[in-house]
């Protein structure tokens, strides 16, 4: 896999940049073009917007069988994060203990290694989470 | 536009054919169709092939070109094209199929759908399966196609109090149909217990709430209304045929309990073919997973939001049930070799409204649906058929 491919979605996965709406104001990560609820208005109006980084779990799982890229990671815990901005995404739950992990529990962005292109290629980083201690 | 009608259909075995090449099983299913069918190749005006990765699993794209050649149809020039709509690629070409038809453009259509996974190895099958994801902000970060699925079945569970028996139960129903297929990849019966008891995948998804990888083909003939008498006694009209499509990733989607496209789809198809969900003798459902087919029964109607775990536990969906779900054995026994599903429901349905699906045909069966579904639900396809 090329490298430009990772390097161009940097700004996204290391800093949670996503895209606010200049029309409605809605923040969407991540990034999109255009927002689905004022459509054309909003072409060329999405703005650069940095997430927080605090969310809550929405659901989980725990990937048992994992795919080539994260052989040997499993067991690991994946999430539907709702963010407190509003917007989902998707992103791994570390630093717990897997049976911790529930619906409902407030979670905070950390920055890791996320996989890496074989022994020798290069190693992408980007969020996971961790819970946020009140 | 035109009515337009089933006149032929054909499958291969579905299941680990290592045996037989995706060409072998392209011209096996398109022949098996066009026997059926009684057309002749000259009468042919459009192929249309769905194929989910071709260019992965076997590495051949172009694989329009590849059907034309198998049939032997090369000298009419005929069109060919391939279809791609992850899981939903068969549907996909069966909704192109039939807008050529019914446009009045074409007259006889076939439409295929193929899939050869077993030619790359197990962890290789899962990583192109992960490319009807969102590769970018779902795979990279980890998440498998199954764990998706395991998102909103936890979901589903903590929402609604769906159980992890109730999810076993659909397996367990559909390995029952699977033992009645002949063209079914698992055709063992299995307990609840078995389910529970098998490997964890993704929780709460054991490795028996998964469909399996699969090779198969599977095609049918379309035809005007009109002149489907000419070819059959047993026209089956496709009354209603209906693609929707939401967002690549699950993340972006307005709820987790429920596939909105396949909603969609469902609600414009119950208008187009005049019916309302309690007419629907039988039912092919995108049952991927098991959770895949509790949220599919109440996408479509026949049970409230939330009360299909129940539904299945008090056997609606049962073969001797209310609404008979997958008689086929669904792609959880079936099989479900990705761009052969959708046009392998259509087989089913055909099947069971000719009254021509022996030990598991569903009594007096006149109105039949297929869902089909691409990814975690970013493409739904729903076919309404009838007897005419």
């Amino acid at each position: 896999m090329g490298v430009p491919r990772y390097w161009r979605e940097i700004p996204s996965r290391y800093n949670l940049i996503g895209k606010k709406c200049g029309v409605c104001g809605k923040i969407y990560f991540p990034p999109r073009s255009i927002c689905p609820t004022c459509r054309r208005k909003s072409a060329g109006k999405m703005e650069d917007y940095k997430l927080d980084g605090k969310g809550t779990v929405e659901s989980f799982t725990i990937i048992r069988v994992p795919p080539p890229e994260f052989e040997g990671k499993s067991p690991y815990a994946i999430a539907l994060i709702k963010m407190d901005e509003g917007c989902y995404l998707t992103g791994q739950i570390v630093d717990c203990n897997l049976d911790d992990i529930h619906i409902g529990m407030r979670v905070e962005a950390c920055f890791r290694r996320i996989q890496e292109d074989g022994k020798r290629g290069a190693i992408y980083y980007g969020y996971k989470f961790r819970s946020l201690k009140s | 536009m035109r009515d337009v009608a089933v006149i032929g259909i054909g499958m291969t075995e579905f299941g680990e054919i290592w045996e037989k090449s995706f060409r072998e099983l392209v011209a096996e299913a398109g022949i098996k169709a066009i026997m059926d069918a009684g057309i002749e190749g000259e009468e042919i005006d459009a192929l249309y092939i769905g194929g989910m990765s071709t260019g992965r699993f076997i590495g051949q794209e172009h694989v329009g070109s590849l059907a034309v050649e198998v049939a032997g149809l090369e000298d009419l020039h005929i069109p060919s094209t391939r279809v791609e709509a992850a899981c939903a690629s068969g549907g996909v070409a069966m909704h192109q199929g039939y807008l050529a038809v019914a446009s009045g453009m074409y007259d006889i259509v076939v439409v295929g759908g193929a899939e050869k996974m077993t030619d790359v190895v197990g962890g290789e099958a899962t990583n192109i399966l992960a490319s009807a994801a969102d590769r970018e902000w779902e795979a990279f970060f980890g998440a498998t196609f199954p764990g998706l699925y395991a998102l909103m079945a936890k979901y589903h569970m903590h929402k609604y109090g769906t159980t992890q028996e109730q999810l076993a139960m659909v397996a367990v129903k559909n390995h029952y149909n699977g033992s009645l297929n002949p063209k079914a990849q698992f055709k063992r019966r299995i307990s609840v217990e078995d389910v529970l008891k098998s490997p964890m995948v993704a929780d709460p998804l054991h490795l028996l709430d998964c469909s399996p990888i699969s090779d198969g083909a599977a095609a049918a003939v379309l035809a005007p209304l009109e002149i489907a008498k000419k070819y059959t006694d047993k026209p089956i009209k496709i009354s209603a045929s209906i693609q929707a499509t939401d967002t690549l990733s699950l993340h972006g989607r307005k709820r987790f309990d429920a596939l909105p496209a396949a909603q969609h789809a469902a609600k414009l198809a119950y208008e187009k073919a005049d019916i309302k969900p309690k007419d629907v003798d039988v039912a092919e459902v995108h049952d991927c997973f098991t959770i895949a087919e509790i949220i599919a029964i109440e996408d479509l109607g026949f049970v409230e939001k939330g009360k299909g775990g129940k539904a299945t536990e008090e056997g609606l969906t049962a073969l001797d049930g209310e609404i008979p779900v997958n008689t086929s054995g669904g792609l959880k026994a079936k099989g479900h070799p990705v761009g052969a599903t959708g046009v392998a429901q259509i087989n089913e349905i055909v099947l069971q409204l000719r009254g021509e699906a022996g030990e598991r045909q569903v009594k007096e069966a006149e109105i039949g649906l297929a869902h089909n579904v691409g990814g975690s639900g970013g493409t739904a396809v729903v076919h309404i058929l009838e007897v005419i």
